[in-house]
């Protein structure tokens, strides 16, 4: 037994395998990629690839890249990830703005509405702020430091929203929490007040976006979660309005033939000035399409987009508010055993017909037709031609990375009691 | 009842679970992975298991009534105990994060409904890390009452994220408690009563009661007296902390 548990160690310390990551302009200005510690960016305005520039030389980020974001004004990018940096872009000169250290790894990145404030979340539960009103122009700042906004009590936090009238912030967690928390005006002093939260998942939450409409713009919260379904929530009383099963949907559809019970949703991401929702889910090649019907406050399948002819399960989908296109990426660095180290492969869905959702036309382009073609393909994935096989490697080493990231390990009785056995309070004196 | 004369964990002469069955260690770590069942949110929470008297039927819906006291870390239960017959129609809660010591205080809950018929209906315990799932459990505004009663202290500056008041775990606290419902601290650790009291003094949410008010409020002379903990305290003629505030709204 003593074996068993060393076993399971080491396979913990594995180099943890980085998913893809995918981030679109407002405005569909640029496209950005990161990839491990590498961040890629095409501007579609110029029609050519980003430089970015830093004090410091490349690899502007030291480790693996976890959350990447544009700001809604379309003015600021912000990266963070592994190596503890926190750094804010000009999305117009693509120079570093400023770099702030954080204490842990961060997990999730978001621009309040204004562009003034910069949050992130560690992977030990905590949010932190940085005010940015103080820069002006494109002059580097130095030495900024963030505030803590809030606490989940020692959980990772997996992903940070603002409402779409920018009054909240919500915040979700692998212990099955969504935290709503009014964005306070001082935030720097911590946001306390705590209008709801949204329980009802019962695994993690992975992602959360919002769907809004002309009508309704303060929108409704939607989230994906580790147990395969799209829930639909008010976040004012924090009620659960409708939870859609896509797992269920997807598995009998088309997925790798993996037979597990369940399907992790990776992310999802509304389409703007519609009420559709895109889902990736862990097997699935190509993605769900979601439809909120606002006034029933429900959720339904509207279709399944599947992408045939390629191992493309996508890890991470972006959109703009201005184009109606859908970006998705795949692929995944620190693959182990491999002889590339890393892989990615961009993909785009276009149609989203606004009129009438229940007849959902999508379609994957090819490469040429996508923004920016081959040219825009090349820097985001590195090459034009990536080998096929590496996707399904990139499939499975992202799902276990997943897994071992946020799923809670489980313990067999006799396991459990085994560890116990030395404890001084299991010898019962007679 | 011929049960329980045979088994040695019930005292005889009391019909009591004896204390020295249910040892434990003193400390255990907020932070490790639970893996108890937590209900998925507080409408899930079954009250029929835990107040059968006022919950005759899982099935029956009695929205009026819900949990207003919780004590967090109620350790083996005294304060409950007292707080029981003191407000008989208040449900309250014990929550523990120690598998023994919840065991205990099941035991001996269940043994004081059998004793006394009628009585202490209205308390209950329950094994959980309410650092981590007090929201899983409380709906907004729902508690009058919460009690933080010695809690571990949690000495190096490393772990002080572990202690059960903080500044980030207040803004939960104040979320479950209503406006006007009360927070009650007290320990024998100087450095521990300063850190609570300055955590609660700086959180927007939270006001100091007043002299007057502590000496008409008949819960807080329990604080020290009603606890095993507070009773050895006072055996070895310690002293206490405590630090008595208000939920309020925020001025903003």
């Amino acid at each position: 037994m003593e074996e068993k548990q060393i076993e399971e160690k080491e396979t913990n310390r594995n180099v943890e395998v980085a998913p893809a990551l995918i981030a679109v302009h407002p405005n569909q200005n640029s496209v950005a990629v990161a990839i491990g510690s590498d961040l890629r960016v095409y501007d579609l305005l110029g029609d050519c690839a980003v430089s970015l520039s830093d004090d410091s030389s490349p690899p502007f980020h030291k480790d693996s890249i976890r959350a990447i974001r544009y700001g809604a004004n379309g003015k600021l990018f912000v990266s963070a990830g592994d190596d503890k940096v926190v750094k804010i872009w000009s999305a117009e000169s693509w120079k570093c703005i400023s770099a702030v250290c954080s204490e842990k790894r961060v997990s999730a990145v978001a621009i309040s509405n204004d562009g003034q404030h910069v949050c992130f979340a560690d992977k030990f539960g905590v949010v932190w702020v940085v005010d940015l009103r103080d820069i002006n122009g494109n002059q580097a700042v130095v030495d900024k430091k963030a505030a803590p906004l809030l606490a989940h009590y020692c959980s990772i936090i997996t992903s940070l929203e603002f409402s779409p009238d920018g009054q909240f912030i919500i915040s979700a967690d692998r212990d099955f929490k969504i935290r709503v928390t009014v964005f306070p005006k001082g935030p720097l002093d911590g946001a306390h007040e705590i209008q709801s939260f949204c329980l009802g998942h019962t695994e993690f939450v992975s992602c959360l976006d919002f769907v809004c409409t002309v009508d309704y713009p303060q929108g409704y919260l939607v989230s994906g979660s580790g147990d395969s379904t799209v829930r639909l929530w008010d976040i004012i009383s924090g009620s659960l309005l409708d939870t859609c099963e896509v797992g269920a949907k997807a598995g009998h559809l088309e997925f790798d033939g993996s037979d597990e019970g369940y399907f992790t949703v990776t992310d999802l991401c509304t389409i703007p000035n519609s009420t559709l929702v895109a889902v990736a889910i862990q097997s699935l090649q190509g993605i769900v399409l979601l439809n909120c019907d606002i006034s029933a406050q429900t959720l339904s399948v509207a279709k399944v987009v599947s992408i045939k002819g390629e191992n493309f399960v996508p890890t991470n989908l972006g959109s703009s508010s201005s184009s109606g296109l859908l970006w998705m990426v795949t692929g995944a660095a620190n693959l182990p055993r491999f002889d590339h180290p890393s892989a990615s492969r961009v993909k785009v869905i276009s149609g989203f017909k606004k009129s009438s959702p229940e007849a959902v036309e999508a379609n994957v382009l090819e490469d040429d037709d996508i923004p920016g073609g081959v040219k825009l393909l090349e820097k985001l994935q590195g090459s034009t031609s990536v080998e096929e096989k590496v996707f399904v490697t990139v499939a499975e080493a992202v799902k276990t990375a997943m897994c071992n990231l946020l799923i809670k390990k489980q313990y067999s009785v006799e396991k459990r009691e085994f560890r116990k056995s030395t404890r001084n309070d299991k010898k019962i004196k007679q | 009842m011929l049960e329980q004369e045979t088994n040695p964990t019930i005292s005889k002469s009391t019909g009591l679970p004896r204390k020295r069955f249910y040892r434990a260690r003193a400390h255990s770590n907020p932070l490790s992975d639970s893996h108890f069942p937590v209900p998925i949110s507080p409408s899930h929470v079954d009250y029929s298991l835990h107040y059968p008297h006022f919950f005759p039927s899982a099935d029956q819906v009695n929205c009026s009534k819900k949990i207003q006291f919780a004590d967090i870390g109620c350790g083996f239960g005294g304060l409950l105990i007292s707080l029981s017959t003191l407000f008989p129609e208040v449900l309250m809660i014990g929550m523990e994060l120690r598998d023994k010591v919840t065991e205990y205080v099941k035991e001996r809950i269940l043994a004081l409904r059998v004793s006394n018929p009628g009585q202490y209906q209205n308390v209950s315990v329950v094994r959980t890390n309410s650092m981590k799932y007090i929201p899983n459990y409380f709906e907004k505004g729902q508690l009058t009452k919460m009690f933080f009663l010695f809690p571990d202290p949690h000495f190096k500056e490393k772990n002080h994220r572990r202690r059960v008041i903080s500044p980030h775990l207040l803004d939960e606290y104040a979320y479950v408690l209503g406006v006007g419902g009360i927070i009650y601290t007290i320990t024998d650790v100087e450095e521990l009563g300063d850190w609570m009291r300055s955590c609660l003094e700086n959180h927007p949410m939270f006001e100091a009661l007043t002299k007057e008010e502590l000496e008409a409020d008949p819960v807080v002379k329990l604080l020290s007296s009603a606890t095993e903990e507070g009773q050895k305290v006072a055996r070895n003629g310690g002293q206490t902390f405590q630090a008595v505030f208000r939920r309020t709204v925020p001025t903003s």
